[in-house]
């Protein structure tokens, strides 16, 4: 039984990263906390969903057009939202404040086009099979997702750390302004950040709405909420840190069902969540920003 | 998008009143106000209620029950919640002046909506609201929805005969009355039905994972699992608990029986046992043309709530048709609380009466269903009846 709850620890905490990778992303480029990430999350799972039942596309197919729709839905909302409160030096919360309000109207969108009720993906988009090893049931989705949670944390690592874009990137979350006095493309990296992040929200939409084959409309809420504790907790626009906190919680979480019991299941993991982040307070990855005037 | 609609609905009512006023002096317009979440996680049942209204409604006013006079609906949106149900009965009371209500769509939202009903002496007939502690609000507190405290035990003793159970793990969502007063009825059923219990687990609303609690309960080797979700959740969790292997039967309450399950829960929906005042299978002549007429209108076959609001109405137009309506709305609201108790009807759910609820010191309050549930179980895409 043990095994068997680590692995679904490992499965949980691949959904939560998978989510808040992109979450993070753009907290670290653009310095914004955009809850509108749910939104996008939900606009590229429906997006999926619409091309596999109406277009009839293979699931990778269906999964390149979430990241496509999703993305510029992020991008759309860089240009029309942020970019003009950029542009007017607006106080730090009004942007934060900003994609709330993007997210309830995208969310409201979504109940117009798509209706509120349950939908989920036909059942033949994915071997159905469970398999058995090493006393494990696992099916091909968990572990698609543990997999591609690693695999795209690698290549935002790398892409971050050993490429001219990510030495941009990074020059850029040190400080637009000097990078901008570089000759570094501000705003287009603004751009480039906004799409990536919000297509990889919109990868996860699909996956996790797979996973738990309910898709609605507010389907981004419950996971926006774990989604800032998890990037909180990694230390904000950390990408091992998101990564790490993801399968923090969801071990914290499994476990606590497993050995404590499911009524103490938040409880337990938000009381580690909070004692992690009284011993650092930047969260596991985070660094204390000491700006000298 | 909504208020649109609501808008355009009063706007036509405004107009028919008008003309009705100088065709027919003494026909008059009886507004009844439906709060029911047609958006938001409980959208798929307030939808299904709402069509049930409407098509009882044509039925009532084609066949002139009501002699000339003929029904309006006013409907709000509550989306589920609490708060927007409050908002919505505040409306269709004061600002719409309806007759009676019916709504909310969860016990949730009729917990905090009833009392406002209550307090402004109209009756407020619940029809999908079955949790304990709804009708001891008052007696303007009506429904017509049988209470998972009457169906529940029935449904346990039903499986526990047919599928030889002898210990089974229970799992409900603790953060919504519904699902909660669904555990609590169950786990009064079990207890007096000698059935053991390996573990009890929870969930929260929005979990997308119910791994952690279904490995767990595996562990234990129930023979059967009672489920007490609504069906956002509680399709997941069948499919979830397939993929590990776990194969017993599942006992769902009320938010189970929906025929959404097997889309929602496909390749998995099979051996789910639930018990309802309502099912597709039962052919009785006042079901069977329930049926044809709703699929006809809706294009879609309906669910257990939409018959029940279709009956509702029914109910309500029958104590309507029993009082004479003065005109004075205080008057004929109390005139028709004291209509309702009495009245019979034998419709899609079949013979239904009115029971009446104590409230919490033992006094008479509000009134609820005296109904025989059907106990069925899912095979293939069917519920079959299970006598």
């Amino acid at each position: 039984m043990l095994a068997q709850q680590l692995f679904n620890a490992l499965s949980l905490g691949g959904v939560y990263a998978l989510f808040a990778l992109g979450f993070t992303l753009v907290f670290g480029v653009l310095g914004v906390v955009n809850l509108s990430h749910g939104a996008v999350f939900m606009l590229g799972a429906y997006a999926a969903l619409e091309a596999v039942t109406l277009l009839h596309l293979p699931l990778w197919a269906a999964l390149a057009f979430a990241f496509v729709v999703s993305g510029v839905a992020g991008l759309l909302i860089d240009v029309l939202v942020l970019r003009p409160l950029r542009a007017r030096n607006a106080p730090h919360l009004t942007p934060m404040i900003a994609t709330i309000g993007i997210g309830i109207a995208l969310n409201s969108l979504a109940q117009a086009l798509f209706g509120a009720e349950n939908r989920r993906f036909p059942r033949e988009l994915l071997p159905q099979d469970t398999l058995h090893f090493a006393g494990l049931d696992a099916t091909v989705l968990e572990l698609g997702i543990i997999l591609l949670s690693l695999l795209l944390m690698t290549v935002l690592l790398l892409t971050l750390g050993k490429t001219q874009l990510g030495r941009a990137l990074r020059a850029i979350a040190e400080s637009p302004k000097a990078a901008l006095l570089l000759g570094i493309n501000v705003e287009g990296l603004f751009m480039l950040t906004s799409f990536v992040a919000a297509g990889l929200g919109g990868v996860a939409g699909v996956l996790i709405g797979l996973y738990s084959n309910a898709l609605y409309p507010l389907m981004g809420q419950p996971v926006l909420h774990k989604g800032i504790a998890v990037i909180i907790l990694g230390g904000m626009g950390d990408i091992r840190g998101a990564m790490l906190a993801g399968l923090f919680l969801g071990f914290a979480e499994v476990l606590s069902v497993a050995y404590i019991g499911s009524t103490m299941r938040d409880a337990v993991a938000f009381g580690l969540l909070f004692t992690v982040l009284l011993v650092r307070p930047k969260g596991l990855f985070g660094r204390l920003q000491e700006r000298k005037v | 998008m909504f208020n649109f609609s609501t808008r355009r609905i009063t706007l036509t009512t405004l107009l028919i009143g008008a003309v009705g006023f100088s065709a027919a002096a003494q026909a008059a317009e009886i507004k009844i106000g439906v709060a029911e979440a047609l958006s938001g996680g409980a959208a798929q049942y307030g939808n299904s209620i709402r069509n049930g209204f409407r098509l009882a409604v044509e039925q009532i006013n084609a066949s002139a029950t009501l002699g000339a006079d003929k029904i309006t609906l006013v409907i709000e949106d509550e989306q589920g919640k609490k708060e927007e149900a409050i908002n919505a009965f505040k409306k269709l009371i004061f600002q719409d002046k309806v007759l009676m209500l019916f709504g909310p769509t969860l016990s949730n939202s009729a917990q905090a909506a009833d009392p406002i009903a209550q307090a402004a002496k109209i009756v407020v007939f619940g029809t999908s609201n079955t949790a304990d502690g709804i009708t001891t609000i008052g007696d303007y507190v009506f429904r017509n929805s049988v209470t998972e405290a009457d169906v529940l035990p029935v449904t346990i003793a039903t499986a526990v005969r047919q599928a030889k159970i002898k210990k089974v793990a229970v799992l409900y969502g603790n953060d919504d009355v519904f699902t909660k007063s669904g555990y609590d009825n169950f786990v009064k059923a079990l207890d007096s039905q000698k059935v053991a219990v390996t573990t009890i687990e929870t969930f929260a609303k929005g979990d997308v994972d119910f791994k952690a609690q279904l490995t767990k309960i595996k562990a234990t080797n129930p023979d059967a699992i009672v489920l007490s979700a609504l069906l956002a959740e509680g399709a997941p969790i069948m499919v979830q608990a397939r993929q590990l292997g776990i194969n017993v039967p599942f006992i769902g309450g009320n938010g189970m029986n929906s025929v959404k399950v097997f889309d929602l829960a496909k390749g998995a929906s099979d051996d789910l046992w639930i018990g309802s005042p309502w099912s597709i299978e039962n052919r009785a002549p006042a079901n069977n043309s329930f049926i044809v007429d709703y699929t006809k209108a809706y294009k879609s076959a309906p669910d257990q709530f939409a018959a029940q609001a279709f009956d509702a109405m029914h109910i309500a137009a029958t104590a309507i048709k029993s009082i004479k309506l003065s005109g004075d709305l205080a008057k004929d609201r109390s005139a028709l609380r004291d209509a309702l108790p009495a009245v019979k009807w034998n419709g899609a759910t079949g013979a239904f009466s009115f029971r009446r609820a104590n409230d919490k010191s033992g006094k008479p309050a509000g009134h609820d269903a005296q109904q025989v549930p059907i106990i069925s179980v899912t095979r293939g895409v069917r519920y079959e009846i299970v006598k």
